[in-house]
């Protein structure tokens, strides 16, 4: 019988990106139930060939380890103490921020920052310090991780804070999962009165006009993001969202079961013709200004959780996702971006856009600055779609923008270089255990 | 349900079960063989909102061990109304085929030892009059098949001993309840290929809890469908099942090389 603490090695299978793109194989998968099973899986793991995996929503290759092996650590998700008079909770960092909701919001706590799905693990949020709606406020995940425990190949548990290895913790976050397999985690929560968000939802005509919203929404409203389509040449239109906690009280919500995407949609299921006409219909559907007196927060922050697998739409072929963030002053390079992208005809539905703030992260290699971040998706057509992204990082590079490691599947060395000019501070935390399909491929060729 | 022992508290759907219970502020008395799993377990419910913890470890399909357990929960778990049967093993069929000893050990951990260790809380159960026995057998023990029929036989056999309990235990008002769950994605499950298709521990766990609380059904098989599955799978004459399962293969409880 295996000793209860040995390894255990499961079929690859099911161990993607959230974009599907690329699809890569691994020599091997281990999953850790335990947290005394990480451990022995590092000291026995060869150098560079292991990687930490939660539930796979970095949409390129962050989370994908090419050729070499995982750990799975979806399971490592107990809580281990939680303190509702002061608000934290430490959890295992396979716990979700949907488990951490359930467990915090009857209890009149909520997320400090929250990025668009709940299902992604503690660890994820960590190693990709992600960010959410109210981040002009709150700043990235990482803000408001209290202390956080490592295992690395040289030593079982490091326990790492703003002002206890305050190195090794400012390299976890955003760290790229990376630093060693993050064991726990301590959050910061936020107090809420109601469950329940004011909304209100306001239509724009322009990219000007959705900058003069947002400067002035953001004075007001902790949650302000735009939703933008990108499909019409010339004017781009969208629709404003901004919204607070609200007090007032909230009707029961009734637990109702998500529907799933149950196959891999055809390949030409989401086209310039099908993809046009589901933006005219948002559009069309919001164009009257609107203020809602309230919403669940569910909706509002997770609008594309209600259906499960929505990545599938996108067909076997899969997608790339690609978020930017540019200074405002270099504002102009968005419309660049808008007419590159109506152009091709290719990109899609989901297109958001937000202004972010000047809160800074701990984090060494940390996404979000001040200016505003765009993200466009686009089914994977092959060449062609890479070649557009690759006119769009010129765009941005030129705009002194980055681009976001947690979405991205193919920028170039250089490109990565441009966004993090700071990256080689992380080298020396790396453990030297572990590697990501991503480290490999935007490291490759720069100078270390 | 108010107290709730579950043996086998570490495996993967035990502790979904756990979980649910824990929200509802009820008492928990924890049994499986690592005490460090135990503690964190412990933390675990009481953060989720359980009001007691209790923990005891040791080794179930050690049946000497039996009578210690018994006596610490007359002593800390008293007036407990419902226990929960979660532990087993699932030990590789094709070694088995060539050992006789995995073969007594597999019958033993998930056979032996349960009839064992219910039968030494029958009497308890017998004499309150009321609560409820709640086994996870499997739809593995409904029909033999070739890649798993060890783990089969020691299921199917812990089904037909719950049987005999529930005659026995009618009298006395005392609910006996046989799970059976379809392949679930757990710790357990998670070497087969397609596991990640199983069904989620968090489902099954729903399925329990409402099966721990009602009177009836006695027999629960999680997902329901297994139910008709099953029913379908049973009919098939045993010379035609055998021909369409040596066509596939193997199928889905073998060990994937990826």
């Amino acid at each position: 019988m295996q000793s209860k603490d040995a390894p255990l090695a499961v079929a690859d299978s099911g161990y993607t990106s959230w974009g599907r793109y690329p699809r890569v194989a691994h020599e091997a998968v281990f999953r850790v139930d335990w947290s005394q099973q990480v451990f022995p899986l590092l000291q026995q793991a060869a150098p560079a060939s292991l990687l930490p995996y939660g539930l796979g929503r970095s949409y390129g290759d962050l989370c994908l380890n090419a050729g070499r092996s995982l750990v799975d650590c979806s399971h490592l998700n107990h809580f281990l103490a939680a303190d509702f008079q002061e608000g934290w909770v430490r959890c295992e960092a396979g716990a979700t921020m949907a488990d951490i909701l359930s467990l915090i919001v009857p209890k009149g706590w909520f997320l400090p920052v929250t990025p668009g799905t709940k299902f992604v693990t503690v660890g994820g949020a960590i190693a990709n310090d992600v960010h959410g709606k109210n981040h002009h406020r709150a700043g990235t995940f990482g803000c408001h991780v209290r202390k956080l425990a490592l295992c690395r190949s040289d030593a079982e548990v490091v326990t790492c804070g703003p002002s206890e290895n305050a190195g090794l913790f400012n390299a976890t976050i955003g760290g790229l999962g990376l630093t060693g397999v993050i064991l726990w985690a301590e959050i910061q929560l936020k107090a809420i009165q109601g469950i329940g968000i004011d909304l209100d939802v306001l239509p724009f005509t322009s990219l000007e006009k959705f900058l003069a919203l947002t400067v002035e929404s953001d004075q007001d409203y902790e949650y302000t993001v735009a939703w933008l389509d990108c499909l019409t040449a010339g004017r781009q239109r969208g629709i404003f969202f901004r919204g607070n906690h609200s007090a007032a009280p909230f009707p029961k919500i009734r637990a109702h079961k998500s529907p799933r995407v149950p196959f891999d949609f055809p390949e030409w299921t989401l086209n310039r013709f099908t993809m046009k006409a589901l933006n005219a219909g948002y559009y069309w559907r919001n164009r009257h200004k609107k203020n809602r007196p309230l919403v669940a927060y569910d909706p509002f922050f997770y609008p594309l959780d209600s259906i499960q697998q929505w990545n599938r739409v996108y067909g076997k072929q899969g997608f790339l996702q690609y978020q930017c963030v540019v200074p405002e002053h270099s504002f102009a390079a968005f419309e660049q971006l808008m007419e590159l992208v109506s152009q091709s005809g290719r990109g899609s539905f989901l297109a958001v856009l937000k202004r972010f703030g000047s809160r800074k992260s701990p984090g060494l290699l940390s996404f979000p600055r001040p200016g505003l971040t765009l993200a466009l998706d686009f089914p994977m057509h092959g060449e062609a779609t890479l070649r557009l992204l690759e006119t769009m990082d010129d765009v941005i590079l030129k705009g002194g923008g980055a681009i976001y490691p947690a979405k991205d599947a193919r920028m170039s060395p250089a490109m990565f270089e441009a966004s993090f000019p700071e990256w080689r501070k992380l080298r020396p935390y790396i453990d030297k255990k572990l590697s990501s399909s991503l480290w490999r491929r935007v490291t490759e060729g720069l100078q270390p | 349900m108010k107290k709730l022992m579950v043996l086998g508290a570490t495996s993967g759907i035990a502790q979904a079960v756990q979980r649910k219970v824990a929200q509802e502020g009820k008492e928990l008395l924890l049994v499986a063989r690592s005490a460090d799993r135990l503690e964190v377990l412990r933390q675990d419910l009481l953060v989720r909102g359980a009001v007691n913890v209790f923990t005891f470890a040791m080794d179930m399909d050690d049946i000497a061990q039996h009578a210690h357990l018994v006596q610490f929960a007359q002593k800390n778990f008293a007036g407990f109304d419902t226990l929960l049967l979660a532990y087993g093993s699932m030990l590789d069929q094709t070694q088995c085929d060539h050992s006789g000893e995995l073969t007594a050990q597999q019958l033993h951990t998930d056979f032996v030892s349960a009839a064992a260790l219910l039968t030494a809380f029958t009497d308890y159960f017998e004499f309150r009059k009321s609560g409820c026995m709640a086994v996870i057998t499997s739809v593995a023990g409904d029909r033999i098949r070739r890649s798993n029929y060890v783990y089969g036989t020691a299921k199917g056999a812990l089904t037909l001993f719950l049987a005999g309990l529930r005659s026995r235990l009618r009298c006395a008002g005392v609910k006996v309840l046989t799970i059976k769950p379809g392949p679930v994605n757990t710790a357990m499950t998670a070497h087969l290929s397609n596991s990640e298709k199983f069904a989620d521990p968090e489902l099954v766990a729903r399925d329990i809890c409402r099966a721990l609380e009602r009177q009836s059904p006695e027999i629960v098989y999680t997902p329901g469908i297994w139910r008709y599955i099953m029913q379908a799978v049973r009919a098939i004459p045993e010379p035609i099942f055998n021909w369409l399962v040596s066509r596939h293969g193997p199928a889905a409880a073998r060990p994937k090389k990826s």
